[in-house]
Order: structure tokens, then C-alpha cells, then sequence
């Protein structure tokens, strides 16, 4: 038998590490769609050769700067010390994720609404320009931005990947948290990025052929977001005892229903299912399958940023 | 070889009294209901062959220390002789780096917003003072401290007398905060 | 990526640091300046700490008024610049949002806890008026006074003058007095306070009980330490798996309350294979003979049966003991009155180390060192009569302090043959509701009192109980008797203010001085304050104290510790030697040499656990379990139960139970449960000091149980009085199977 006490009394800290909260989980969640979603875009600019968005896939890029707004928020709640949120563009620390996320989000904002700006139909642009007439720059680099339609896809892909593994880096690289440690967070949480974006759009009045190139997309998605979380659990079964015990807050620990049932079950499995029935009886994939697809995804950044404080090296070796 | 310090705790005498916990919290302002160092205790065995170890426990001020890396503004930084030190003017509380510290020492101080965590008591020692608060009140003297790349130190010389551990060296965080057997 | 090569990554830090400095350096933004919490003070003022009765040297550092840090006085010999952690912690007491802030008074003593805030005047005209209410029908010695604490010095001087001698405190015979009693009888002194062990250049150290590194009187401590890093062989007989058993060689898990067994045991194996100081017993001793006869029958494989040591162990540790004399210490021990047996118990360790030879010699006891401080002079208190606190003067013959549960007994009447009965207490830093077993009794005397007036810094539950309660000053506020003990090193030192008392709060000296003068004893206060008091008594030394107020404290000369030095080997016994043998014991009917009763420690009956009780180094019995800062290590005890124990109870760690005890006494509150294999499976262990259930102790109340309700019966000792406390046995009661308690949280944002 083993006795173990501590004096320690710091709250966050203690007894279990509670340092991130919801906010931290609905930024990841937000940045990861938003990221999906300028890829996604970027993917159909790119490949847009005859037909015409509908008017709805068209002005879907403007949720973009939204909802990376609402991220940036929930981000900035998170901050304890609001007042120094300036000092994170006062320096750049290359080994540091956060550092790089910071960045990142810096140059994807203007990336999003140009990229938001090339595709939103003619009519909306003008509008828009209208009311700004008096500032010509404006004026120009809408001029500049439509001529570059697909170099701006390009770089917004590039910046929307970017965003997307960085999400999952940041959990990725902490050393210290052994259910996060693990390089595969990075695609993973692109990848789900990807899918929850898929699935945002897909809420939305998109053209039958559009639901159903995203909902043939969203499968692939899925199917290989399935790989990851396998590899991803794999890794961490296989590794050291630490990494075992990194997997314990899902596996039998406090988090383990709440991550099969609702994000593997709910946000992959059944999707994925629903959408091969839909697909295969040829009718274009519903909203319901979306919804759960969201869900999922919120529900794995929640798990993960939760259950990823449950374990420590503190806990899994000094007090073993 | 320039400075580089060093805490060690002499489990074999360490009573676990917390002493050491309430002058750091005095000497150091630490907000009400946090602390920067705590005891540990762990008992081994069944009755009636036990065996106890007690150790008074801070940031191990990292020779590789993750804190610092994460850290995306630099307010966490390696400071003079290697102490991992905050600069609450540059820290936003994003708390990145109590999530990378493998050992729990980090908190915020709910009062600023910013992270605090064991400084080796620096402003003393930049004052001029040898020992830190907690070494200074400890009833048993069983903190060391000093500087580790001076053979003629103090920690050093009881360092290289005696066998000593630091945590979790798995981690690979390098601790300049020993414990002797 | 596996975690190394991620460390690896992480590795280049200090690099990859300067790299984002170098680069990144905007206009000065980038500048670390070393964090300076700026807790140093404007002023560093010297004094002595009253967390505890050890009274170490400390520096208060204030700043901007407010005191901000505590730390050791390195110039003080009991504190040598460290301290524990409750004196680090005296701000917590000093700025405790819950202290007494004004006199109170009861306005209907059948309404309860109804109290009005009154002057200062009336306050003390109304408890002058009830003094002499009380001396005018029975007599001064009607008024009892019970003390603990340094400042209570001037309330003794106000009982003396005003004529009663019924000044008792629980620290007698609740605590040390079968000690002081069992050495007095075998060489003659008592060890005192602070004891006059050489421990720190013990070789072997042995420690019946006494839990060092929890109980935490800190130049003990820091002694313990030294013997612990010198390579001492420590050897703990504690049926728990203490601190300092954890640090032993040798751990004696013995059955509680059978120590008695071993020591004589130790004797017989000492006597036997004749590893005793011969020359040292030859030279000083008493009846060395006739203890080698009566110690012949207890051999180790008798004492195996009582104690459950090993005789193996047994011939062993003695052996060691015997190889390291005459610097072995056999520590005295300081809370010993456990079994109503104590003063032979102690007697027999006082034995042992005189067969060891350690009495005045290096590592064993050293002969203390005096700083000559002429005592102020008054008057002359009246003649006195004798105390008022047993049935008649030949009760418990040898104890030569008062005993507080004998007041007790005084008060409730038909219990005592004398003039009259205890009319009237004053209560100065005692919360005895807390301290004095068999609580029911003591509830009972106060309901028999004319008057109950308490002098205390913090609503504690006596002071619930009182007719006026006076708010002192706490020991950072005020100046008090200046302090000489009989140490290794002489020396005095000052306890003098630090800041400014807080709220209405008066020094004790100053409530003494103010009574005095309402009871006609003018002439005994002559002095305009407490520091005049201290400078002339320091004048009359030829010492300055100016000096001693900026110093803290001033060393005298000192004369050789041991016999080996020259310290004069003088035993003020009525043979002049060590007494192995007692005619003074023998003449009063007791066992002249110490004995093992069969069946005299009773055992627990089934299902029930010897109820036993410590200290945590955080705090100091119940009187700062209220403080928060301290509290912020330690804020609940908890019940220690064996493993086995608890599998057989089903017990899980961290349940909350009551404890219940033999006569069906529940603890008014819950513990949690710790399961821990660091106990014997006959006995479970709290720590004393919780369970508080003073509304007005906003933090402490509600938390954790309370061993003293649960101390319904005491065994006295027949020879001094002590009430031996850990004759009780209590068993679990699940907290779900009782009404749930009120829970009182308290921690509001409070900067102590
Ligand atoms: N059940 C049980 N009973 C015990 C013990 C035990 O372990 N368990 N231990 C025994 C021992 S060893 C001893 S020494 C005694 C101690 O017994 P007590 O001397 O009664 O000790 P405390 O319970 O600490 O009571 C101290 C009171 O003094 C007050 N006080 C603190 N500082 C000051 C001050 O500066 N001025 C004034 N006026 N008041 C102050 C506190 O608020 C508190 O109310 O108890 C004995 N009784
Ligand atoms: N932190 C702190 N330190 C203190 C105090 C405090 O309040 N707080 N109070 C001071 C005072 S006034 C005193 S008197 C001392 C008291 O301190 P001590 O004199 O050290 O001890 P006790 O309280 O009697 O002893 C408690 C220890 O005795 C063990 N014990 C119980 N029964 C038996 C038995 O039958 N046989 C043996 N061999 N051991 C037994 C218990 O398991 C426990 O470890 O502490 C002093 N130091
Ligand atoms: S003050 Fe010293 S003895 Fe007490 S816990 Fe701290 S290191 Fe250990
Ligand atoms: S112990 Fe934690 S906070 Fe301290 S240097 Fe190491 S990683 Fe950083
Ligand atoms: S909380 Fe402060 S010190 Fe920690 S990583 Fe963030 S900015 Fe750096
Ligand atoms: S070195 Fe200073 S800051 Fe660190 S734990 Fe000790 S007292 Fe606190
Ligand atoms: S032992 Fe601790 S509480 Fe007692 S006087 Fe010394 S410092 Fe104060
Ligand atoms: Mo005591």
C-alpha cells in the first residue's frame, strides 16, 4: 500500500489539473471549422469550372470571419490577464504553439474575408461598395482580390491547414499531459475541422449537388478522422506506461462515457452511417447527420481538453 | 562555468512541517488559498514495516524547461543563474505553461491575473541575502541552496556527498531541485 | 512524435529564448525585472512569539502599519533564526477577522450567548465588583485563576496580591506534571520548559511517544534534526507511525499504554548483561540493588506478552542505548499524563537514563544556565492559604502546582473538605471546555460559579460560557514580563509591542494594573506600564534596555553544561543521589520503584479503539485552528484508522464518520476517515483542537471532531493528580447514519 498527501492548495492546480475550461473547447471547436471551411471553400474555388454556387454556398464564407470572431472570443474570455492580450503580437517564440497560433490567427482573419469577398455573389459586392465608395482603396483591392480569385483560394487553404493542425498542436506538444502528447492531434483535429466544417455548411440551403459533394466529402472525412482516433489511441496504448495512463480518463476514467458515447458513437459512427444510407438510397444527405457531426466535434475538443488535465506526470508517476 | 542555481531538500531530516510553505507564502505575498512550494508524503509498505518519505516541493526551475517554451509572449523566461522566473507585466493568462509544467508548480494569481509560481526567492538573493525564505525559517535546515556550478558551494559539496534524486527525471525537464537521500 | 524527441524539441529553451528576445525587442517592452514582492518591513521589531508556550525570538517586519512577515530572531537561542510554522503564521491570529474586539458583557445569564459591548470601565468596574462580591462572603481564595500563556504572568501577580493561590493551568496536570513530579523524585529537578535535553549531541536518542516534527516546540525540533544528521540512532516507541518514527532505526509499535512493560524490560537487559554506567551509579545512585532484584522478573519475553515487541527487539535497542551512553537520551516526553500511571511511567525513563548515566552529561540532560534578573519588588503578596482544589491536602501528595480539574472539583460542591467552595474563575488563555476532561463536569462547575470573567483574544467557547469577557491584546500588540528560563545558554529577551493594539484590545498587563487598582491593590502595580516594569527590573541586572528592545534579546554569561565540565553534580533529592530507589514514594504508600500492574491499563472492549490524540505542526491545540493562514495547510482533522480496521468496517478513506465513544458520548461533528497502515489496529488517532463548536470561531467551527468530548473519563494519578486522558475507546458511527452536521465555511477573502 501506498499513503500519499500533499500540502499543495492551489486550486486550479489541484487535485486534478482544471487550468482550461469550455471556452478553450469552443475555440478549438470554432478555429477548427473555420479552418475546414477555408479549405473546403478554397477546395470548390478551385475546382469551379462551370456551374454556379447556390446563392447560399456563395455567402456561406462570410459565417467565416464570425465565427472566428466568436473563437477569438471565447479565447480571449479564457485569458486571465486580459489586459496584456497585446503581448502576444509583441514577440514571436518559434518553438511555441501558442505563439504560432497567435500569428496564425492574425493573417487568417484578412485571408477569410478576402476569401469571403471572392466568392460572395456580384450583387453583395457592389452593395458593399456602394455604401463604401469614398474609401477607393477599397475599390481596388476588390478589384485586385477578384482578379486573384484563386490564389486567395490557395492561401486560404494553406492558412485554413495551418489553423486547423495548429489547433490540435497546441494540445499535441504539452509533453506534460500525456493524453495529448501525441503527433496524430494535429491531423486529427484538421481533419475533424474539416468534417464539422462540411457538416456547418451542410445546415445550410446548399444546391442538391453541393449536399451531396459535401456529404460524399464529409464520409471521407469522417472514415479517416475514424483512422486517426484509432492511431491516436493506439500510440498512447502502445507507449510508455505514462501514455497507458494518459488514456485512463477515457478508458475507464471520468470522461470514458461521455467520449464513446458521444463522440465516437454520436459524431462518427451514426454520421457516417446515416450519410452511406443516404448516399446509397440516393437521396442527398439531411440535416440530422450534420448536427451530429457538430456535435461530435465539439464533444471531442470538450473530452479531450478536459480528460487531457485529468492525467499528469504527477499523477501517473509520484503518486503511483 | 556562470551561475546556475540549485535547491536541494534533505528528506532524511525534512519533518514536513510546512514551515517552509507559510514564510514563503508571507515573504512572497502569495495570494490567500495558493502556494508556491507544499510537502509531499509518501508511506510505503504495510504495518508494521513502513517506510516514509516526506519532501517540501516547488518549481524545479528546469535546466529544459517546457513553461518557458510554451509560453507565446515570453513572460516566462530563464532568468539570472537559470531561475525560471514570470513577468506578470507580460503575461496574459493563457495558461499554457501550467498545462506543459509536468509538475504542477504553476498557478494564477487570482489578484493579477498572471501566473506566479517559486522564484528561488531572486529578489533576496539579488539583495544580497544567501538563503531563500523558506531555507531561512527551516526549523531543521534541510534546504540547501546555491549555486550548483560552484564546486565550492555549499549545495554543491553536499550534492556530490550525498545520494540524491530529482523528479520525474523521465521527463527530461533536467530539475535543478534535488532531494538527498 | 514520442514524448522524448518532444522533449528534446522543448530542449533548446534558453536559445530558443534569446532568439525571440533578440528579435523581437521592442522598445524596452521586452524587460524583465526581478519580481520583488515587497514584503520587507519599514520597521523589523524584535519580540517573542505566543503561537505556543515555547516563546521563540522572532523579527516582525511592519510595514505601512501592517505587520507583514514573521521570521526568527537569529540572535534568540530558542529560535537561532527558525522557526515553526505556526510562528510564521502569527499574522493569522493578528489580523483573524473573528478576534474579540470590545469587552462584553452577559446581559441575562439564562438567555444564553447574549452578550453586550460595553466600555472598558464598566467592564472592569463590574468584574471588580463581583470580585469582591465573592472574597467579602468566602474569601479571596474562593476566586480561582486558570493561566496559560505568558501574558497570564500579570493576572498570577493580580491573584497573589489579591490573596487566593488557586492558580492552576491545564499545562500541569494535563500535561507535563507527572513528568516534572517523576524526575523530581529520581534526581531531584524537574526538566522544565524549556527541557534541558542535550539532545542534539545525543548518539542515541530514544522517544516514548513524544511525536518531535509534529509536536513542533522548535529548538527541540531543530535538536532533532542535528541528532538525525550526526548519525544518532533514533529509536520511537509510538503505537503509530509518527514523523519521527519515520526517521528511526528503530520503530516499537507498542500496544498503547503498555510502555511501563518495555522500560523495565530495557531495565533488565541493561542490569543483566551489565551494560550500565557503573561508575556513574556507584558515584551518584540510590538503590541500585534493590532495582536490579525488582527488575530481574521482567525480562523481554515477559514484556513481549504485554507490549508486542519483539524480545529480540528488545535486547537490541537496548543494546544500542547502552553502546551509545552516556550520550543516550531517553526523552522525558512532555504530554505524558496518558494512563493515571504516569508519574511511575515517567519515573521509570528518569530511571533509565540514570542507568545510563545521562543525567548532566553530553547528549543526556544538561544543567541549565540562569540570567540573574532581580524580580520586581512589591509589597509582599499576603500570607497564603493552601489551594483549594482537592478533597484534602493529603490527595496526591507530591504534586506542587495546582490541579486545574481540582478547581473544577472545588467549584461543584459536597466534593471538597474545605471552607468554602470555588466561587469565582477568571480564565486567562484557556479554553477549557476544550482542555479539561470529562467537559460535562467542567460545564457543570461553571453553572455552579457566582462569576466567570475570560481574558482571551478570540471568542473561543469559554468565552461563551463567561459573565464578562475581556479582549486582549495579542502578543504582537503588546509588551509583557520579560523572559530568563533555565536554558543551555542564559539570556533574557522581550516581548514588546509591535503594532499598535487592533480595536479596542488591552495588554494583559494593563487589565491587571487596572483591576488591581478597583480591588485596592494600588501598591502593587506601581509601575507606569509593562516596559517600565521590564526596564527597571533590567536596571537592577545593570542591563540596558534600550538595548534589549533593539536586540530582542541579551545573552549572559554561562557556566560548564555537563558534570564531565565541571557542573557541580548536586541532587536535590532527600538522599542527595539519584534515587532508583524512592523512600519518599514508599512513605506515602506507593510503589517505591517503578512496577507493571497487570490489568491496570484497561483494553479496549470489542469493537471499540483506544481513543488517542496529537498535534499537527501547523497548529497548537485548538487555539489556532481558527486561523486562517495557518489553516491553509491543515484545515481538518481526520480519524486514523488502521487498514485492517477499516476493511472490517467497510470503511472507505475520506468517509466522514462521528466517533462515539464508551459511554455513548457521539462527537457533535465528523472527521473524514484516513485509512493509513501507520497505526496500531487497537487504537485510532486525531488530532486535538478540532471540532470547535463556538459560533463565533467562524472558521474553526464545524470542522473535524473534538477528542475532549469524547474524554468523558480521566484516570488520576494517585501520586501528583495528573488525569491520564487516553483511557477511552470510541467506535465509528457513519456520518450518513447520523443527522448531517452545519457546515460552517468562514474562508472570506481576509488578507492574514
Ligand atoms: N483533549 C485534550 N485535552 C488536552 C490536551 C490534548 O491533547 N487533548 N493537551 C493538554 C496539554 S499538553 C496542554 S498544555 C493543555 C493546553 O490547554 P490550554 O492552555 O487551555 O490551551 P488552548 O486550548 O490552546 O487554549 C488557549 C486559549 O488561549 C487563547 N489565547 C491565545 N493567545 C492568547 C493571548 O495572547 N492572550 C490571551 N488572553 N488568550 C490567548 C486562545 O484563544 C484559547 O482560547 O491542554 C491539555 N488538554
Ligand atoms: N505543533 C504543535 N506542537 C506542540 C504543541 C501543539 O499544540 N502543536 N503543544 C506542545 C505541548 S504543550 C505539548 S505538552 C507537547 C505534546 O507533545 P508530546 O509530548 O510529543 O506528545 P503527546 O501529545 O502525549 O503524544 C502524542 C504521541 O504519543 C503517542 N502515544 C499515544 N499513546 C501512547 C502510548 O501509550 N505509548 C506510547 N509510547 N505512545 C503513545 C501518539 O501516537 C502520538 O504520536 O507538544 C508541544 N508541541
Ligand atoms: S520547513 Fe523544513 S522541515 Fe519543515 S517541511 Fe519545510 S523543509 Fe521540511
Ligand atoms: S517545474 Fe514546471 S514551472 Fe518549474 S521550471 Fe519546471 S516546468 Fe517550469
Ligand atoms: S500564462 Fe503567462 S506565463 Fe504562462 S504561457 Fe501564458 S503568457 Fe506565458
Ligand atoms: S525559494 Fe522562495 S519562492 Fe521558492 S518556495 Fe522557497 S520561499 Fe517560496
Ligand atoms: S515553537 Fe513555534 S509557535 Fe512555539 S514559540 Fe516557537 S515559533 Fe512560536
Ligand atoms: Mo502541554
Amino acid at each position: 500500500m501506498q499513503e500519499l498527501t500533499s500540502t499543495r492548495l492551489n486550486p486550479l492546480v489541484d487535485p486534478h489539473l482544471h487550468v482550461w475550461h469550455g471556452e478553450v473547447a469552443l475555440y478549438l471547436f470554432l478555429g477548427g471549422i473555420v479552418a475546414g471551411m477555408m479549405v473546403v471553400t478554397g477546395l470548390l474555388t478551385l475546382r469551379k469550372k462551370h456551374e454556379e454556387p447556390s446563392r447560399a454556398m456563395a455567402m456561406l464564407p462570410l459565417a467565416a470571419p464570425i465565427l472566428l470572431s466568436l473563437g477569438m472570443f471565447f479565447l480571449f474570455l479564457d485569458l486571465e490577464h486580459k489586459l496584456n492580450a497585446l503581448r502576444f503580437y509583441l514577440v514571436f517564440k518559434p518553438l511555441s504553439p501558442m505563439s504560432w497560433g497567435s500569428w496564425i490567427l492574425l493573417v487568417v482573419y484578412p485571408v477569410v474575408i478576402l476569401q469571403a469577398w471572392t466568392t460572395v455573389p456580384g450583387d453583395v459586392r457592389d452593395a458593399v461598395l456602394r455604401r463604401l465608395g469614398r474609401f477607393a482603396f477599397l475599390a481596388k483591392g476588390s478589384d485586385w482580390a477578384l482578379a486573384n480569385t484563386r490564389r486567395v483560394a490557395l492561401v486560404s487553404m494553406i492558412a485554413g491547414a495551418s489553423l486547423g493542425i495548429y489547433t490540435g498542436l497546441l494540445l499535441g506538444t504539452m509533453g506534460a499531459r500525456p493524453m495529448w502528447n501525441s503527433a496524430i492531434l494535429g491531423p486529427l483535429f484538421l481533419t475533424s475541422g474539416l468534417s464539422t466544417a462540411a457538416a456547418f455548411m451542410l445546415l445550410y440551403r446548399l444546391s442538391d449537388r453541393e449536399r451531396s459533394l459535401l456529404g460524399k466529402l464529409d464520409m471521407g472525412l469522417i472514415s479517416v478522422e475514424l483512422i486517426l482516433v484509432s492511431l491516436w489511441m493506439i500510440g498512447l496504448s502502445t507507449g510508455s506506461q505514462i501514455s497507458q495512463d494518459g488514456l485512463a480518463s477515457i478508458i475507464g476514467g471520468p470522461y470514458t462515457t461521455a467520449f464513446w458515447v458521444l463522440v465516437v458513437a454520436l459524431g462518427l459512427i451514426t454520421p457516417l452511417f446515416a450519410e452511406w444510407l443516404e448516399i446509397k438510397h440516393g437521396t442527398v444527405p439531411g440535416r440530422s447527420a450534420a448536427l451530429m457531426v457538430l456535435a461530435g466535434g465539439l464533444a471531442l475538443r470538450w473530452i479531450l481538453v478536459y480528460g487531457g488535465q485529468y492525467t499528469g506526470w504527477i499523477e501517473s508517476i509520484a503518486l503511483r | 562555468m556562470s551561475v546556475r542555481y540549485g535547491m536541494a531538500i534533505d528528506t532524511k531530516s525534512c519533518v514536513g512541517c510546512a514551515a517552509c510553505v507559510i514564510a514563503c507564502k508571507k515573504e512572497n505575498n502569495v495570494p490567500n488559498g495558493h502556494s508556491r512550494d507544499w510537502i509531499f508524503t509518501s508511506t510505503i509498505g504495510s504495518y508494521p514495516e513502513l517506510s516514509m518519505t516526506i519532501e517540501s516541493r516547488r518549481c524545479n526551475h528546469c535546466e529544459n524547461a517546457p513553461c518557458v517554451t510554451v509560453c507565446p509572449t515570453g513572460a516566462s523566461y530563464v532568468g539570472p543563474g537559470g531561475t525560471i522566473l514570470v513577468n506578470p507585466d507580460k503575461c496574459t493568462g493563457c495558461k499554457a505553461c501550467i498545462a506543459a509544467c509536468p509538475y504542477g508548480a504553476r498557478f494564477v494569481d487570482p489578484r493579477t491575473g498572471s501566473i506566479d509560481k517559486c522564484t528561488f526567492c531572486l529578489h533576496r538573493i539579488e539583495d544580497g541575502l544567501s538563503t531563500t525564505a523558506c531555507q531561512e525559517i527551516c526549523p531543521t535546515s534541510s534546504i540547501f541552496f546555491g549555486d550548483l556550478s560552484d564546486p565550492e558551494s555549499e549545495i554543491a559539496q553536499v550534492l556530490a556527498e550525498r545520494d540524491n534524486y530529482t523528479l520525474l527525471p523521465e521527463a527530461g525537464t533536467e530539475p535543478r531541485h534535488y532531494f538527498l537521500k | 512524435m514520442k514524448r522524448r524527441e518532444f522533449i528534446q524539441i522543448g530542449g533548446g529553451v534558453a536559445g530558443a529564448a534569446a532568439l525571440g528576445g533578440l528579435t523581437t525587442n521592442w522598445g524596452g517592452l521586452y524587460r524583465n525585472n526581478i519580481p520583488d514582492p515587497g514584503t520587507d518591513g519599514d520597521r523589523v521589531v524584535p519580540t517573542f512569539c505566543e503561537l505556543c508556550f515555547w516563546k521563540c525570538g522572532i523579527l516582525a517586519h511592519v510595514k505601512n502599519g501592517r505587520v507583514t512577515k514573521i521570521k526568527g530572531n537569529p540572535a534568540d537561542p530558542l529560535s537561532r533564526g527558525m522557526l515553526c510554522p505556526r510562528g510564521a503564521g502569527g499574522t493569522g491570529l493578528l489580523y483573524d477577522p473573528d478576534r474579540l474586539k470590545q469587552p462584553l458583557v452577559r446581559v441575562n445569564r439564562n438567555s444564553g450567548t447574549d452578550f453586550e459591548a460595553v466600555s472598558w470601565d464598566t467592564a472592569l468596574d463590574e468584574v471588580a465588583e463581583r470580585f469582591q462580591r465573592v472574597s467579602e462572603q468566602w474569601g479571596a481564595p474562593a476566586l480561582a485563576l486558570f493561566s496559560h500563556g505568558y501574558g497570564g504572568n500579570w493576572m498570577k501577580h493580580l491573584f497573589k496580591a489579591y490573596g487566593s493561590p488557586n492558580i492552576a493551568a491545564p499545562s500541569y496536570a494535563q500535561c507535563r506534571g507527572p513528568r516534572e513530579v517523576g524526575f523530581e523524585l529520581t534526581f531531584g529537578s524537574g526538566v522544565g520548559s524549556p527541557e534541558i535535553t542535550d539532545m542534539r549531541n545525543s548518539r542515541c536518542l530514544v522517544l516514548i511517544g513524544s511525536h518531535l516534527g509534529e509536536n513542533m516546540h522548535n529548538t527541540q525540533v531543530q535538536d532533532f534534526a542535528e541528532a538525525i544528521r550526526n548519525g544518532a540512532d533514533v529509536i520511537v516507541v509510538d503505537p503509530r507511525f509518527s514523523v519521527a518514527a519515520s526517521k528511526a532505526r528503530h520503530w516499537l509499535p507498542i500496544r498503547a499504554g503498555t510502555d511501563m512493560a518495555l522500560l523495565l524490560a530495557w531495565m533488565n537487559v541493561i542490569i543483566s548483561e551489565n551494560l550500565h554506567d557503573a561508575e556513574y551509579i556507584e558515584n551518584y545512585s540510590y538503590g541500585f540493588e534493590q532495582l536490579k532484584s525488582h527488575v530481574e522478573a521482567y525480562t523481554p519475553e515477559w514484556a513481549y506478552a504485554r507490549t508486542g515487541i519483539e524480545p529480540e527487539k528488545i535486547r537490541i535497542t537496548a543494546r544500542i542505548m547502552a553502546g551509545a551512553r552516556p550520550a543516550t537520551l531517553v526523552h522525558p516526553g512532555r504530554h505524558v499524563t496518558w494512563y493515571g500511571n504516569d508519574t511511575q511511567r515517567s519515573r521509570a525513563i528518569a530511571i533509565l537514563n540514570g542507568l545510563l548515566g545521562s543525567w548532566g552529561r553530553r547528549g543526556g540532560f544538561y544543567m541549565p544556565q540562569y540570567m540573574d534578573i532581580p524580580s520586581y519588588t512589591y509589597p509582599g503578596y499576603r500570607q497564603h492559604p493552601t489551594a483549594t482544589d482537592r478533597p484534602e491536602p493529603s490527595a496526591y501528595p507530591l504534586s506542587d502546582q495546582v490541579l486545574a480539574q481540582g478547581v473544577c472539583d472545588a467549584t461543584i460542591p459536597g466534593n471538597l473538605r474545605t471552607e468554602s467552595d470555588v466561587k469565582g474563575w477568571m480564565v486567562y488563555g484557556s479554553n477549557l471546555p476544550t482542555t479539561l476532561p470529562d467537559p460535562e463536569k467542567t460545564y457543570r462547575a461553571i453553572q455552579e460559579l457566582e462569576f466567570l470573567v475570560t481574558v482571551d483574544v478570540l471568542p473561543a467557547e469559554i468565552a461563551g460560557w463567561s459573565d464578562v469577557v475581556l479582549p486582549e491584546a495579542t502578543y504582537l500588540e503588546r509588551c509583557d514580563e520579560l523572559r530568563a528560563p533555565g536554558y543551555r545558554e542564559a539570556f533574557v529577551a522581550v516581548r514588546q509591542e509591535v503594532v499598535p493594539p487592533m480595536y479596542e484590545s488591552k495588554p494583559g498587563w494593563w487589565i491587571a494594573k487596572e483591576l488591581g487598582n478597583r480591588l485596592g491593590l494600588t501598591d502593587f502595580f506601581p509601575w507606569q506600564d509593562s516596559m517600565e516594569y521590564a526596564r527597571m527590573r533590567l536596571e537592577q541586572a545593570g542591563l540596558d534596555c534600550h538595548v534589549l528592545q533593539e536586540t530582542g534579546v541579551i545573552r549572559g554569561e554561562n557556566g560548564p553544561l555537563y558534570f564531565e565540565d565541571g557542573a557541580p553534580a548536586e541532587f536535590y533529592t532527600d538522599s542527595g543521589k539519584i534515587e532508583f530507589y524512592s523512600q519518599k514514594l514508599a512513605s506515602y504508600g506507593f510503589d517505591p520503584m517503578p512496577t507493571y500492574h497487570d490489568g491496570e491499563v484497561a483494553a479496549p472492549p470489542p469493537g471499540y479503539y483506544r481513543l488517542l490524540f496529537g498535534r499537527a505542526p501547523t497548529h497548537t491545540f485548538g487555539r489556532t485552528t481558527n486561523n486562517r493562514l495557518l489553516s491553509e495547510v491543515f484545515d481538518e482533522n481526520a480519524v486514523w484508522v488502521n487498514s485492517a480496521v477499516a476493511r472490517r468496517w467497510g470503511l472507505a478513506d475520506g468517509e466522514r464518520v462521528h466517533l462515539q465513544n464508551q459511554d455513548g458520548v457521539r462527537s457533535t461533528f465528523t472527521a473524514p476517515v484516513k485509512v493509513t497502515e501507520r497505526i496500531h489496529p487497537e487504537a485510532v488517532y486525531i488530532v486535538h483542537g478540532y471540532g470547535h463548536k463556538a459560533e463565533k470561531l467562524r472558521f474553526a467551527r464545524g470542522r473535524g471532531i473534538d477528542d475532549n468530548e469524547l474524554i468523558t473519563r480521566y484516570k488520576t494519578d494517585p501520586i501528583m493528580g495528573g488525569t491520564g486522558m487516553n483511557v477511552n475507546f470510541v467506535t465509528f458511527v457513519r456520518a450518513v447514519d447520523a443527522p448531517p452536521q452545519v457546515a460552517t465555511d468562514g474562508r472570506e477573502e481576509v488578507d492574514v
